[in-house]
């Protein structure tokens, strides 16, 4: 440390009288203040990340002549991923594949759109608006478990939502009401964090624009379609896109809610889970790693093909090339590009 | 471990809860435990024991206590392990042996015996057992007319029929076990599989469940959903849920283990105190055959402690510590003089049953990957139950993958 602490001030006076404009100045500083944070981050997602990667690729396990267990890891190669591709695991693996994505398609849509419809509500000026906007975060504050224990009572055979239905639907079952009762529950905890993104989002538009539509003669509709939307569009898909990977690597609420081994709510991290609870590491590291592949790929092809802002740095990036500031809000609207 | 102390346990007041757990919840005073530990730190300052609890569900516990093995860490001296996870531990170098002379295993129940060993080693002390018995409702019985509790699955469906024929047992549900997909799926269809005299593994632990007597018994469970002798919602009961039913009095029979006659013979939440009774299982032809479940004692191959813990494993699995566990938390002993005992036997008019219970017990497969072949017993019997497969053809998967789980 005594060493390396005067390092920096000495290159930093020498680079001083090198320094072209203070921006480059700034970026170096910022380097050396993030540089922490990364080391963290590598530390902590990314060591593991390759860690996971590295155990997909052996096998723990197997017995000897003597009926014990073979002690630490073998080399597997390619194995634990050419064995989820093949037989009985396959099925289980596409069928995981396909209750993922579709848990991950029907519930992201719905819950748009209720989000959407709780955001425009809460921006509304009201009385007692601050209260509806507190209530509608309580589900979104409820860690996980607990709403999917709480759902589980709701789910009971002799439960509430029997009882208001006034029929015996056995929820937890394996089958279509299983896979309804993980997306209602997932609905109600997670519409209202797409509710709240999209208020930030809302609450930025500024008020003349709707009034200038109003004098215009625009319809209340026409004015969603062609204002709030595209104006509220990157807060959207940033939400939609949080809510996706969360969605893609769910776990605790079917898991919970209906029960392991329901083919119908049975998703990919679950199946990863169960390979690791059977001490299998080698390929439920595969599963894992499979999954994270989807999810990178959809995220990537999300951000491609919508133009989800994430980062938040396309924007002056943008206006360096247009050399116009602030286009993208005045570009939108004025084409009134819909997502 | 600073203070040199001897034996550290993993949870075991809810180890109960490790079978329990997956079991039941509800069960597990960890007073008895503690109390135990209190009487061994008091004799022994100088080799203290502490617990260690571990996760609540059974397959947390066993998972943590693998990884503790791979990782070699002497965080644990004593392990309270599962009866049926002493193959996967032994063959996983999780436990060493113990010196079998030195347990009074002749004085102990049979079937329970037969748990503790891998390969004939011993490999962990009897501490607790359990076993399930048919509770029925003695004041439906008798208002029927009925005398004897059933022996047969036939008797049995006849008995609810004449109950449910009088007023008192009008709409009552016939009968209910733990048919949820978990470990008490396992364990109940394992018990109708034997009951009919099939088998899911024979006594070299090769599977043979792809016979017409286990799809016999398998059918007893299903035709009881088909024709509504088992409520359509047993499916979703786990034990609690079953025991919610029975305290309610929405169920003649009940297959369900000791510790819910306790329960619902005390002052909270039940309508059924003093109006029921428990008898062995029944089976196809006569009596069937329980499940067995209970706890051993094992040492941790890589506890620093091993002089002490072997100590501390004799005291707590010792008649006089077991006798202790029953009166503080009915769990049943594992001792043979302990369920002869005249006076516990009036303190426990369940004792009998309960001793034939275990004794006429079949151990679940004894493998070690004991997890897939559960998963596997569960899947079969799942989708028999829910009638996306008829008995047979579920069993004659079943027989396929356990033979490849099994390598046998």
């Amino acid at each position: 440390m005594a060493v390396a602490a005067p390092a920096p001030v000495g290159s930093r006076g020498k680079k001083t009288k090198e320094w072209k404009s203070p921006d480059e100045g700034q970026g170096r500083l910022a380097a050396i203040m993030l540089s922490p944070t990364f080391l963290v981050l590598i530390l902590v997602i990314g060591l593991p990340i390759l860690l996971g990667i590295r155990q997909s690729f052996y096998t723990t396990g197997g017995l000897d002549a003597q009926g014990f267990a073979i002690e630490g890891d073998q080399f597997n190669g390619l194995k634990n991923y050419t064995a989820i591709f093949h037989g009985a695991t396959a099925d289980r693996f596409w069928n995981a594949f396909y209750v993922t994505t579709l848990f991950t398609v029907v519930c992201v849509v719905i819950e748009t759109v209720i989000g959407t419809a709780m955001a425009l509500i809460m921006n509304r000026a009201f009385k007692g608006r601050s209260l509806i906007r507190a209530s509608i975060l309580i589900p979104w504050a409820i860690p996980t478990v607990v709403s999917a224990v709480l759902w589980k009572w709701i789910f009971n055979a002799n439960g509430v939502a029997n009882d208001v239905l006034g029929n015996q639907i056995l929820w937890s079952t394996d089958g279509i009401q299983a896979q309804m009762a993980v997306i209602i529950a997932d609905t109600w905890k997670t519409a209202p964090f797409i509710g709240l993104l999209v208020l930030a989002g809302l609450q930025v538009i500024p008020e003349e624009v709707y009034e200038a539509a109003k004098i215009d003669g625009s319809s209340t509709w026409n004015s969603f379609l062609h204002i709030t939307l595209p104006l509220v569009k990157p807060a959207l898909l940033v939400a939609v896109l949080f809510r996706m990977l969360q969605t893609l690597a769910m776990f605790d609420l079917p898991y919970v809610l209906v029960g392991k081994g329901k083919p119908s709510v049975e998703t990919l991290s679950i199946l990863a889970q169960q390979e690791s609870v059977n001490t299998r590491y080698g390929p439920a590291a595969a599963y894992a790693v499979l999954l994270f592949l989807y999810l990178v790929l959809l995220a990537y092809a999300f951000i491609k093909l919508l133009g989800a802002d994430v980062i938040g740095d396309a924007a002056p990036k943008r206006a360096k090339v247009k050399g116009q500031k602030r286009s993208k809000v005045g570009r939108s609207v004025a084409k009134g590009d819909m997502p | 471990m600073a203070e040199g102390t001897a034996a550290a346990r993993p949870r075991p007041p809810r180890s109960r809860a490790s079978v329990r757990s997956r079991w039941s919840r509800a069960r597990t005073p960890p007073a008895s435990c503690r109390g135990v530990l209190d009487k061994w730190n008091a004799k022994n300052p100088d080799q203290k024991a502490r617990l260690i609890e571990l996760p609540q569900d059974a397959d947390s516990q066993r998972e943590k206590m693998i990884q503790n093995a791979q990782t070699k860490s002497d965080a644990y001296d004593v392990l309270v392990t599962d009866v049926v996870w002493t193959s996967e531990f032994a063959a996983n170098r999780v436990l060493i042996p113990l010196p079998e002379s030195e347990f009074p295993l002749d004085k102990m129940l049979k079937p329970v015996v037969d748990t503790t060993k891998y390969l004939d080693k011993f490999y962990a002390a009897p501490s607790s057992s359990d076993g399930g018995m048919l509770y029925y409702r003695t004041d439906l019985l008798k208002g029927a007319g009925i005398t004897d509790p059933p022996k047969t699955w036939d008797e049995l469906i006849a008995d609810c029929k004449k109950v449910q024929a009088t007023p008192a047992g009008k709409g009552v549900n016939c009968y209910a076990g733990q048919f949820e997909k978990y470990e008490g799926l396992t364990v109940n269809a394992s018990e109708v599989i034997n009951g009919a005299g099939g088998q899911v593994t024979d006594d070299a632990g090769k599977p043979d469940v792809d016979t017409a007597e286990a799809a016999k018994g398998l059918d007893f469970l299903v035709n009881g959903f088909k024709q509504g002798y088992i409520p359509k919602e047993a499916i979703t009961y786990k034990e609690e849920e079953g025991r919610m039913a029975f305290q309610a009095g929405k169920l003649i029979f009940q297959r369900q283990w000791p510790y819910q006659y306790n329960l619902a013979n005390g002052d909270e939440g039940t309508k059924v105190k003093g109006k029921f009774a428990v008898a062995p299982l029944p089976g196809l032809d006569g009596p069937g055959a329980s499940s067995l479940g209970g706890h051993n004692l094992g040492i941790s191959t890589y506890s620093a402690h091993k002089k002490s813990a072997l100590d501390f494993i004799k005291f707590y699995t010792s008649e006089e510590n077991q006798k202790a566990n029953l009166e503080l938390a009915s769990q049943a002993p594992t001792f043979t003089d302990l369920y002869d005992d005249k006076a516990l036997q009036d303190k426990y008019p369940y004792l009998t049953t309960l001793r034939d219970s275990i004794n006429n017990a079949v151990p679940r497969p004894r493998v070690v990957r004991y997890g897939d072949a559960s998963t596997a017993i569960q899947d079969a019997a799942y989708a028999a139950l829910t009638g996306t497969k008829s008995s047979a053809d579920a069993l004659k998967g079943l027989q396929s993958q356990l033979t490849e789980i099994t390598g046998k």
